[in-house]
Parts: structure tokens; sequence; C-alpha cells
């Protein structure tokens, strides 16, 4: 199902959460809202999903307005960081609630149950309580109870952020192939740019309540619509009047034409890669990356003068 | 060595304390009733005393479950929903357990009495307020008002609305999203009110002594019933009535102490 | 609200009802007057009192661990679940003139003190409670290893964080102990100018039809039972100042 966002403007007393952002969203795409603490991309989900009203604009649901529709209408399954379990309930009590709501029979229940249990492979712990699970279990289950009454949208409010770095990195992995089994448009909310970048199909930035840039990851790394989307997306700095990545510098002993002149103060060797650290005549710090072959090959040294020349420089109008 | 002497000290003033303001006469009064134990029963069992016990239960009955409906409408108002006025209805709810009761007692004495701004209504369409049962419930309402809704204010608010928001999303309406999801999270907090409730109601003493007209047999609760037999030197009767209060009073610490973790836990 | 406000209304209503003149009169009776400085005085003493004994069973409640320590936890609320006239009716009989162990304050101003002590045990103890359990023993412990003595680190750090939680307490224990009836009514005899508290003296007023008079004394206790509301209020905005 597609997802229309019609200039959606959302305030908070005096501040602004949302200014007039507008977005496709692909249907049966997985999509990322990105974009740093306060940026509105909760907003921007919670508003989809009828938890907050907007102060201006339309939210269309396959081509449908639902912008005044109530939550309970939209059909729409939501995934909250905190997992929002229902604490005095069952794991299989939680995944059923969906449906009993809607008073299916309970045979049919029982089975949609153990299929999503299987699915997001709790099939061991529908009798426990959420409070027995780990912070990765009780996302699979809401995860699980979001599906059972077959949401047509899929959205998800942060759903690694409450959990440690290596089970955030599984359950990433993990939604991308679910999502590869369950197609429903889903669109979730992260901070994280490697979340991002990693499983999306489409990343839509955000940053202060407006719309930076929508793409695919290659896009939005490749050809960044902003200077903050290039510093956002990946890494990125000055280096005089451009922005250049660290690893499109170019280090060379002789100096050349244009080139800006700088001292190798660190080097850092991260197993494939070579990290160099300078600093330009000013004391400004500049990082470059290049490949341990390229690097040996040069036999650049702690202490020596270089001359920077970038490769692709992207340059922007400044604010 | 000084640290023990100190600890030591310090639980011996606070145990001393205790005994000699709470446990000490607890124990006497039921160590002289149970040395004339037939006495007592004879005086628990006559007919005012009864009633006086029957009234008790009635007005109990009555204002538990009111306030219990009031202290959770007014919880969710106050955590979750925004309004004018919002300050006050807090320092409202809470305005009965600074009062005192014989203050609570005057004031409905004034608001239903012949002369009062409602008893000339009321006169008039033969309805008894004062006097009798309707006003000894409504002053027990008063007295009992703030335990559930101060007992849930916190705990609604630690929970959040997260799980009612998933609710919502799941398709559930306002209504069934309040049986199902938030009356289940705060029934610890409801029965621990409860609980305070219903002891404070069996315990009234004051508002009632001014409302009830004090007649025997009719208008007489246990408590009052307590100080009337204390007066007419039926020191056996003061001292049954007691002890069966004490008892419930009892019991119902020990409710407190079994519910007090799972509340705090939730 | 409603509920509540109106019959407050009627009581204001009421004592000013035959004007500004006989509600003082009422109010600045000499029966009225001592009834109040009894009132106000035995409350205040007996908040102290609680202020010291509460803080102390509350810190054994935290820090100190004994067998039956839940129990004794549990009688704490003893006032809570206990009728008034009947805590009243207990104290008489181990401190009146039957009394098995020959104490006899019956009808004196020790015996005002003793009930209110009784009511108002709970306050200061469950209000220093939580926040006593809150406290990081770390920061404590921090206390000790930059050199600062037992005393001194319960002045200087744990008296300041548990502060705000006494003085609620006494608060809430002032505001019971201004009003408190039931318990008085048995063993203090109510002898006027001498045992008689306000509110006994506002129940005299009512029985003896004077409700205008009762009414006067009334809105005074009502005045201070909601200064001492708003004090509560304050103290409360005052601890969690460093929270915001």
């Amino acid at each position: 199902m597609s997802i229309l966002v019609r200039n959606v403007s959302k305030r908070f007393g005096d501040f602004v959460a949302l200014d007039d952002v507008s977005l496709d969203v692909e249907s049966g795409a997985l999509t990322a809202l990105l974009g740093p603490s306060g940026s509105g991309k909760s907003t921007l989900l919670r508003i989809v999903a009828g938890l907050e009203t907007a102060d201006a604009g339309e939210i269309l649901l396959a081509g449908k307005d639902a912008t005044a529709l109530a939550p309970q209408k939209r059909n729409v399954g939501f995934v909250f960081q905190h997992y929002a379990a229902f604490k005095h309930m069952t794991v299989r009590e939680n995944v059923a609630f969906g449906l009993k709501v809607r008073k299916r029979p309970k045979a049919e229940i029982a089975d949609r149950v153990d299929e999503l249990l299987n699915l997001v492979q709790l099939q061991n712990f529908g009798h426990r309580y959420p409070a027995q699970l780990s912070g990765g279990q009780r996302q699979r289950m809401g995860l699980a109870r979001a599906l059972a009454p077959e949401p047509q949208v899929l959205l998800l409010d942060e759903p690694f952020g409450a959990l440690d770095a290596r089970v955030r990195a599984e359950l990433r992995e993990w939604l991308r192939q679910l999502h590869d089994v369950v197609h429903v448009t889903t669109v979730f909310v992260t901070h994280d740019q490697d979340e991002a970048m990693e499983i999306s199909d489409q990343i839509a930035v955000i940053n202060h309540g407006k719309l930076e840039q929508v793409g695919s990851p290659r896009e939005l790394y490749d050809e960044p619509a902003t200077e903050f989307v290039m510093t956002f997306v990946g890494d990125a700095q000055p280096l005089g009047d451009v922005l250049v990545r660290p690893h499109d510098l170019e280090l060379s002993a002789e100096p050349t034409d244009g080139a800006v002149e700088a001292m190798i103060v660190r080097v850092t060797l991260l197993g494939r890669d070579a990290k160099v650290e300078l600093h330009d005549t000013s004391g400004a710090e500049i990082v470059a990356l290049m490949t341990r072959a390229d690097f040996d090959d040069a036999g650049f040294w702690r202490g020596q003068n270089v001359w920077l020349s970038p490769r692709h420089e992207r340059v922007f109008e400044s604010a | 060595m000084k640290r023990v002497l100190s600890r030591l000290g310090l639980r011996s003033i606070a145990l001393a304390y205790l005994a000699v303001i709470l446990v000490g006469p607890l124990l006497i009064v039921f160590w002289r009733t149970f040395q004339d134990a037939s006495a007592a029963w004879d005086a628990l069992t006559t007919p005012e005393t009864i009633h006086a016990f029957k009234l008790t239960l009635i007005i109990t009955a009555i204002a538990v479950p009111v306030n219990t409906v009031f202290g959770i409408v007014c919880a969710l108002a106050i955590v979750r929903k925004r309004f004018w006025g919002k300050g006050l209805l807090n320092a409202f709810i809470d305005l009965p357990l600074a009062l005192s009761p014989v203050v609570v007692g005057l004031a409905l004495f004034l608001l239903y009495g012949d002369d009062g701004w409602f008893g000339g209504w009321l006169s008039e369409h033969g309805i008894q307020v004062l006097f009798a049962l309707p006003a000894m419930v409504i002053a027990t309402i008063f007295v009992s008002l703030p335990f559930v809704a101060r007992e849930v204010v916190p705990t609604l608010r630690e929970i959040g609305d997260d799980q009612e928001q998933a609710a919502f999303t799941l398709g559930a309406s306002g209504w069934q999203t309040f049986w199902r999801i938030t009356l289940p999270s705060i029934r610890w907090a409801v029965i621990y009110g409860v609980i305070l409730t219903t002891a404070r109601c069996l315990g009234e003493y004051g508002a009632v002594a001014v409302v009830s007209g004090r007649l025997q047999g009719e208008t007489e609760t246990a408590t009052l019933r307590v100080q009337e037999r204390w007066e007419a030197f039926d020191v056996a009767g003061a001292y049954a009535i007691s002890i069966v209060l004490a008892m419930i009073a009892i019991l119902v610490l020990v409710a407190m102490t079994a519910i007090r973790p799972k509340e705090e836990r939730a | 609200m409603v509920f509540v406000g109106l019959p407050l209304a009627a009581l204001m209503w009421e004592a000013t009802s035959e004007g500004s003149q006989s509600f003082w009169d009422a109010v600045s009776s000499p029966e009225a007057v001592a009834a109040l400085k009894l009132t106000v005085g035995a409350s205040l003493g007996v908040s102290v009192l609680n202020a010291v004994l509460g803080t102390i069973t509350a810190w054994v409640l935290v820090r100190d661990e004994f067998r039956g320590k839940i129990i004794v936890n549990a009688i704490i609320d003893l006032p809570f679940a206990l009728p008034t006239i009947v805590a009243g009716l207990t104290l008489l009989a181990l401190y009146g003139p039957t009394s098995p162990v020959g104490i006899d304050v019956a009808f004196s101003r020790t015996a005002i003190v003793l009930a209110l002590m009784f009511v108002t045990l709970p306050f200061v103890v469950r209000t220093v409670q939580p926040v006593l359990q809150e406290l990081d023993p770390e920061v404590e412990e921090a206390a000790h290893s930059l050199g600062a003595s037992q005393t001194r680190t319960f002045v200087r750090v744990i008296l300041p964080n548990i502060l705000p939680g006494i003085l609620s307490g006494v608060a809430l224990a002032f505001a019971k102990a201004v009003g408190e009836f039931g318990s008085l009514v048995i063993i203090t005899g109510n002898i006027p100018f001498q045992t008689e508290v306000s509110s006994v003296h506002i129940f005299g007023r009512i029985e003896s039809g004077d409700s205008a008079g009762a009414a006067a004394v009334a809105t005074v206790l009502l005045g201070i039972s909601f200064l001492t509301l708003l004090s509560i209020g304050v103290i409360r905005h005052y601890a969690t100042r460093h929270d915001r």
C-alpha cells in the first residue's frame, strides 16, 4: 500500500517538529526515516499511524485521505522502541490481541498466532510473560503482534534503539529478511545511518523538521543533495571550500597544483584500511582513508608533509 | 564497635517508640477483653451492637465502590488529559486528608440541614438526608475520597501510555483498551487503594458523629457505639467492639503488607 | 470537585452569616482561643517529636536488618487502619486510671500529646522511607573516602536529601493533628481551657445549636488546613528542583 505525505506540518508549543514535509513512500518497499534526535522523524511516523495529528497537511493511505482517521481504523501495524508489551498478558495473548479485538474465531486466532510465532522464532515462548523475555525477544514479539491483523503498512519507531549493539545488528538483518518474506510496505525510523544504509530500499533524510533528501542508499551516498546529507550519511569534512569524504582524498608526496599541504600526525592500520590523520597548515584536523595496499605502496610515514587533493568533491551553497 | 552500638541504639529507640505508642496499648485491650471473654461476647451480640456493625458495613459497601470508580476516573483525567483546572482537581482530591472530620461533618450539616442550602428543598420533597443514612454515606464518601486516586495516579504515570497506543494501532476502541489494557495494568494500585479506603470507611468517627444524630439502633455506627458504650460505663462492651475493629485493622495491615510489593513492582 | 467544594462553601457562608462581628466574637471567645492555642501548640510539638522519632524509625527500617522487620514495618500503618476512637480507648487502657503499669495521664495535656503521637506516627516515617531507600550508597561512600566522619556525612550529605521528605511528613502530621477528634474525645475529658482542642470545641458549639459560632472556628481550622496543603505543595516543588 502506498503512503503519501503531503505538506505535513506539526509544532509542539514553540517547537517546530515538522515543516511542510512531503514524501512518497513506495508500496512494498522498506523505507527508512533517517535523522538525528529531535529531527521530527518519529513525529512523522506517529502522524502516519494516527497517534498524533498534523497541524496542516494530509496523509493518504492507498490513495484515500486518512488524515482524520483514528489509528484503530488505519490498519497500520506499529512497533515501539520500548516494546509497549502488554505486561499482564502472555506472549500468545499479546500476539492475538489485534485479532481478538476484531472478534475473529478462536481457531483462526490460534492458527495465526502459531504462524507468527514461528515466523519470529518464538514458538517455544508462547506461554511466557514479557518480563521473562530478553529485549530482542520482546521486540520480535512486538513485531509478531503488529503483523497479526495483516496490516497494510508496518511502522517501526527506532525498533532496535533499546537493544545492545550485537542484538541490534542481528535484528536489523533479520528485519530485512522478514520484509523479503512478508512484503508489506514498511517504514522505520532510525538515527543510525549504518542501519538505514544496510537494509533499506529507500531512505528519507530528515533534519530540523525538514526533508533533506529521498533516495536509494547509493544515491544518498554518491549524490548527496545537501551538506547535511553528505555529513550525516557517511563521513565528510571540509577541505578549504569544498566537502570531501576521507577515502576520496588523494595523498601525494610531491606538491601538486591546487593541493592543500598537511602533515601526517598519526597512522592507524585497521585491517584492510589505513587511517591517516593529518593537520593542515592552520592546525585543522583532516582524516584520509586508503587501503593498506595503497598506503604500503606509497610508503608514507608519521611527520611527513604531503599534499592533498580531492578525487570527488561536492560544493554546497553555504546555509 | 561504636557503629554497632549506635545501630543497636537507634534500633532500640525506634522499637521502644513503637511499643510505647502503638503496640502496648493495643495488647492491653486484647488482654483485658479475653480475660472476660463471655462478657465480651454478650456485649457484641446485643441487637443495637449488631445493628451498629451492619450499618457500618452498609455504609462501607456503598462508599468504597463509589470512591473506587471516582478515583480511577479522576486519576485517568489527571494523568492522561490536559484541561484547565487540573491542578485544582488534584488539590481538591487531597483536601479531605487535611480536614478535620468535625469540620467536614459541620459543612455537610450546614448544607443538608433544615436551614441549609439544600435542606429546604429536601424536606419539601420528604427526603431525609441529615440524621439518617444518606448523610452518613455522604460524610464517609467525603473523608475516604482520596485514597484510590492517590494510589493510581503515580502508577498510571509510571506505566505511561505506550501500551494504550499499541492497543489503538491494533484496532482496540477506547473502551476495549480501558478494560483489557489500562485496568489490568493498574489493578494492584486499585486494590491497595480499595484496602485503604475500606479501612478509612470502617474507622470513620468525627464526621459521622456530627451528621448522624447518633440514635441507637438507627443511626449509630460501630465506632459511634464504642463511644456510646464507654459513656454508659459499659467498659466490656466498648472493649469488645474495639477488639473486633482492631482485628479488622490487623487484617487490613496484613493485606497492605501482602499487596504493597506487588503494587510497587507494577 | 463540586462534591467537595459545595459543603466547604456552605461552611464559609454560614460562618459569616451573622455578620463579621459575630464571626470575630466566636473566634475570639476565651474558650475558642484557648482551644486554638492548645490545638496548634500540641500539634507543633507532636510534629517536631515526629520529625526526630519518625526519621530514626525510617532509618532503622531502611538501613537495619533484623528478624521481624516486616512485621515492624507493617505495624507503622496501624494508625491508618485503626479507628481513631479505638486508638483513644487503647491508650486510655494503658495510660489511664486502670493502667497496669501505674501511669495515669488521662484528662491531662500529656494525654493529648500521646493521642496525637499515635495518629501521626506513620506520616514522617512513610515520607522519609522512600527517600532514604533511593539514596545512592555510593554518595555516602564518596563522602567517607574524602574523609568525612559518620556524623558529618549525615549532616552534610544525607540530611539535605531527606529534609524535604521530613518536612512534608511533618506538614501532613501537623494537618492531621490539628483536626484530630476521635482519639481525643475519650482520653482527654475535653475540659474547656485545659484539655479541649478546637475540633472538640467546634463539636460542642454544634451540639448547643451555635452553628455560626462553630462555623467561624471551623473556618479558622480550614484556613490552617489550606496553608498546610499549600506548604506541602511548595516543599514538593522545592524538593524536585534538582531533578528539573
